[in-house]
């Protein structure tokens, strides 16, 4: 990282502890409880939010001067619409495979809120170089809650990762299965990805003390 | 102060140039790539309908390996010998009824002057002949599809399910293999010779699916929605096929 500049460097640095949109901003919690099932679906998502986070934020950062405030949000939902449909049709033509799987997260981008949030917190106000380190940073920190929570789900809900049986086979009842363990259906469903986030958030404050609001 | 990008005449003048310029980029990007995901579209159905009588590319227990694209086109015409789809109750022969959208048939039955068009495809595999219709239903968020290969014998050989938007991990197993391939062998009439379908059934207690006979496959933990989904859709289309599967085994 001898490229970036201090204030650089803390700009992707932050958003990945102190200052993680999913743990500390609590925002993006909706994707990241619909999606997070499985740990493959989450790496997918987190790489697409990365591009279109980069993207969108030198974009809006390129127009920052000439958007009328007046119609601001309308203009970043514009710029992250037209991102995820370049993607989408990009995919289905080029890697059609990938585009199916992906089906159901691309649609999920346009209302992920830390986008938006970026966009007017960051990206009007800031250069272009800045505003792309911000984004990638951001992005970064979503995806690796994501990544964590997938793990967590996928292994005790389902009892493999990236679909590969890592605890031994349910049906045929081998590896820990055949001393009794059971997979945690419910690990499975939304509420559970909720109660994961809480989880790390808790670690997150306990470890470091100074991001515990005063009363 | 004011600033420039407060006026109202250049609010509404830069809204008309992000409009046209956004409209007119993602025009063009729709037109220059619309032919290539056309292709891919077809491809993908010709994919289908092969893997369900039994040709793809599987290797391991759990992966779904289609042939691959460029080669299915020709694999496609090699193992399936006739195409048709069912109008009005009339068998109509037509090599491209596989590019017949189901969903899009359903739809224009809402005009009760149109009848729907029902692709039907015959296949051959070592000797042994193939019917393969596809089918068409809701899971628990969105549509589900697939195609069921049926033998001479009135067996389930095969199935392929795909869907649009089931949940990661419950519903959206029903593409797995392990769901898919309980299917096979799976007998469609009951004891008396009735037509039952096969029902996605809880509580089988027969997860690895031995009885081939009881027209029952077990269901997937947590979707339920979707399961029942797969049973109707099933159900609706095998009983419409059948007669003239039947017509033309004979």
């Amino acid at each position: 990282m001898g490229l970036l500049s201090k204030k650089d460097r803390a700009l992707i640095l932050d958003p990945l502890t102190d200052n993680n949109p999913i743990t500390i901003q609590v925002l993006g919690i909706c994707s990241a409880l619909a999606i997070t099932a499985q740990l493959k679906a989450s790496i997918v998502m987190a790489l697409s939010v990365i591009f279109v986070m980069g993207v969108g934020n030198i974009v809006i950062s390129l127009m920052r001067n000439m958007i009328p405030s007046k119609i601001r949000i309308i203009v970043q939902l514009v710029v992250v619409a037209t991102l995820v449909i370049i993607v989408d049709q990009v995919l289905k033509a080029y890697a059609y495979e990938l585009s199916k799987q992906l089906s159901v997260f691309i649609g999920l981008i346009i209302t992920n809120c830390i986008i938006m949030g970026r966009f007017e917190a960051f990206a009007l106000g800031n250069g272009v170089w800045r505003s792309f380190l911000d984004g990638i940073g951001n992005a970064l920190g979503y995806g690796v809650i994501l990544i964590i929570v997938g793990f967590f789900r996928e292994l005790l809900g389902s009892g493999t990762l990236l679909g590969i049986q890592v605890l031994g086979d349910p049906i045929a009842k081998t590896g820990l299965y055949s001393i009794g363990y059971e997979n945690n259906g419910f690990m499975l469903l939304s509420p559970m990805a909720l109660i994961v986030v809480g989880i790390i958030i808790w670690v997150q404050r306990t470890r470091s003390p100074h991001l515990v609001e005063e009363n | 102060m004011a600033k420039k990008t407060d006026n109202n005449l250049y609010t509404l003048f830069f809204a008309i140039v992000m409009v046209i310029v956004v409209g007119s980029l993602l025009a063009f990007l729709a037109s220059t790539l619309k032919p290539r995901i056309v292709e891919n579209q077809r491809f993908e159905k010709q994919q289908n309908i092969l893997y369900a009588m039994g040709i793809h590319n599987n290797e391991g227990d759990n992966d779904v390996q289609f042939i691959a694209t460029d080669k299915v086109g020709e694999v496609f015409d090699s193992y399936i010998s006739n195409q048709y789809y069912i109008q009005g109750g009339e068998m109509i022969e037509d090599d491209e009824a596989y590019l017949i959208d189901l969903a899009r048939e359903e739809a224009l039955t809402r005009n009760p002057e149109y009848k729907k068009r029902l692709p039907l495809f015959i296949g051959e595999k070592d000797g042994e002949k193939f019917y393969i219709v596809p089918v068409l239903g809701k899971g628990l968020w969105d549509a589900i599809w697939g195609f069921v290969a049926i033998g001479e014998d009135l067996v389930v050989k095969g199935v392929y399910f795909d869907h649009k938007a089931e949940t990661p991990g419950l519903g959206a197993n029903i593409k797995e293999r392990f769901f898919m391939d309980k299917f096979s062998g799976e007998h469609i009439f009951d004891d008396e010779g009735d037509f039952a379908g096969i029902t996605v059934a809880k509580g089988n207690n027969d997860p690895a699916n031995n009885r081939k006979q009881d027209n029952k496959v077990d269901a997937i933990a947590g979707s339920t929605i979707t399961g029942d989904g797969v049973t109707a859709m099933l159900r609706n289309y095998l009983r419409t096929y059948l007669p003239y599967i039947q017509s033309i085994n004979q």
